[in-house]
């Protein structure tokens, strides 16, 4: 079964769609990220979908769903370099995405996501009290 | 048989209708020699009035959609089109097919003097005729008008959507005009395109030339941010009026999680913040 490659780096997930998804292939991959995100205990997930041109309401929905998921799972998701194209059809089809972030390149995703997880004062708290540990086992 | 030695007729007074009929034109008050020469309508009626004994001669008088009329019609599509174009009002134009009437009457009348009750017949046959014909006019008149109507909305769409590059990452788009659905869509695709390019952070609208705004304008506005952020970047809408601020919150218009700001000074600045830039005067 096809499947979308989800990387891990640092606290970090990276996850590059080249393909133009299909309804089955999105939700392995809703399914995959979210069970990545648990396991590795990630801090942020960046969806890039700068090679999809076309979108419809499933896949609007699943990307507002992993964004919401990862949430819960104390994530953020960032959905980087979007298609105008694509932009459109989204706020046409009524789906602003409000629980992501967005950004213009990974470039930029990668910066907003630290920027993020650094304003985070409990996991300031975190990082210095149980950092070492946490981080020792990889 | 009436109605052949009619045609027959005014076929052998073809000089006389031709004659009084540019009289008739050249006399009337509207005519607008500035927009078109007295030679050139003398050409034009000539090749008009010509096809149309051309027309007649088939004997039918009734209906313009055969086959017989088709380069009547075709001309006099051409005559109003151009007549459109350069500016003529309806009435001149409607009155240059109804001034043929009066014409070919008169020289009915002459002909027919003796014979009242045929003359009623054969002047009811051709006015008929007239009179479609110059509905013919009328409609591609209004064709043309709309043709350039098309014409300067398309033009005024495209010339009416810049967008600036005001600050490395800051893009400006001052919007002047109504905001509709089609320009809306323009406005947004150049702006999301723009950033792309640019590889933009802020966008800053700017609607201090929108003359109102109704819960549709707000719509579009609204749609237009959150496409932007859906790229990546943020949107900010300036140069909102006092007038406009009271009617979106009378209207009931949720601009939450829209940063709005008053002038475009003051999101440029705001801008300036964002991207952790500092203007300040030289010591």
């Amino acid at each position: 079964m096809e499947r979308i490659p989800i990387l891990k780096m640092g606290d970090f997930l990276l996850v590059t769609i080249q393909v133009d998804m299909y309804d089955r292939l999105a939700l392995n991959l809703e399914n995959d990220l979210v069970q990545m995100v648990h396991k590795n205990g990630s801090k942020g997930v960046l969806i890039d979908i700068s090679a999809v041109s076309i979108v419809d309401s499933f896949m609007g929905r699943i990307i507002g769903n992993v964004g919401t998921m990862s949430k819960i799972l104390d994530a953020e998701t960032v959905v980087v370099g979007m298609q105008p194209a694509v932009a459109i059809t989204l706020v046409e089809l009524g789906l602003p995405l409000a629980g992501v972030h967005t950004a213009l390149n990974v470039e930029k995703g990668m910066a907003l996501l630290q920027s993020k997880i650094a304003i985070d004062p409990l996991d300031l708290d975190m990082q210095q009290d149980e950092g070492v540990d946490d981080d020792q086992p990889e | 048989m009436a109605t052949n030695s009619t045609t027959s007729l005014l076929i052998k007074r073809r000089k006389d209708i031709f004659q009084i009929w540019v009289d008739h034109q050249v006399e009337d008050p509207a005519l607008r020699d500035d927009l078109m020469s007295n030679d050139e309508l003398r050409n034009q009626s000539e090749e008009f009035l010509d096809l149309f004994l051309q027309a007649i001669k088939s004997g039918n008088l009734e209906d313009i959609s055969r086959t017989e009329y088709q380069p009547i019609v075709d001309l006099l599509t051409g005559i109003s089109l151009s007549r459109a174009h350069s500016g003529f009002t309806p009435r001149e134009t409607a009155l240059y097919v109804l001034s043929l009437k009066k014409a070919v009457i008169r020289v009915l009348q002459e002909e027919l003097e003796n014979d009242p009750a045929s003359l009623v017949n054969e002047i009811l046959n051709i006015s008929n005729l007239l009179d479609s014909l110059s509905l013919v006019t009328f409609e591609t008149y209004i064709q043309g008008r709309e043709e350039v109507i098309l014409r300067q909305t398309s033009e005024m769409n495209e010339i009416s959507t810049p967008v600036i590059r005001v600050w490395e990452g800051v893009l400006a788009l001052p919007i002047i005009g109504t905001l509709d659905s089609e320009r809306t869509q323009i406005v947004m695709e150049n702006l999301l395109q723009e950033i792309v390019e640019t590889e933009s952070n802020i966008a800053i609208l700017d609607i201090s030339g929108v003359p109102a705004v109704d819960t549709l304008v707000a719509q579009h506005l609204i749609k237009t941010v959150d496409a932007t952020r859906l790229m990546g970047a943020e949107c900010i809408i300036s140069g909102i009026r006092p007038e406009i601020a009271q009617t979106i919150v009378h209207l009931g218009i949720n601009l939450e999680g829209v940063q709005t700001k008053a002038t475009l000074a003051s999101a440029l600045k705001y801008a300036f913040s964002k991207m952790n830039m500092v203007v300040t005067k030289r010591k």
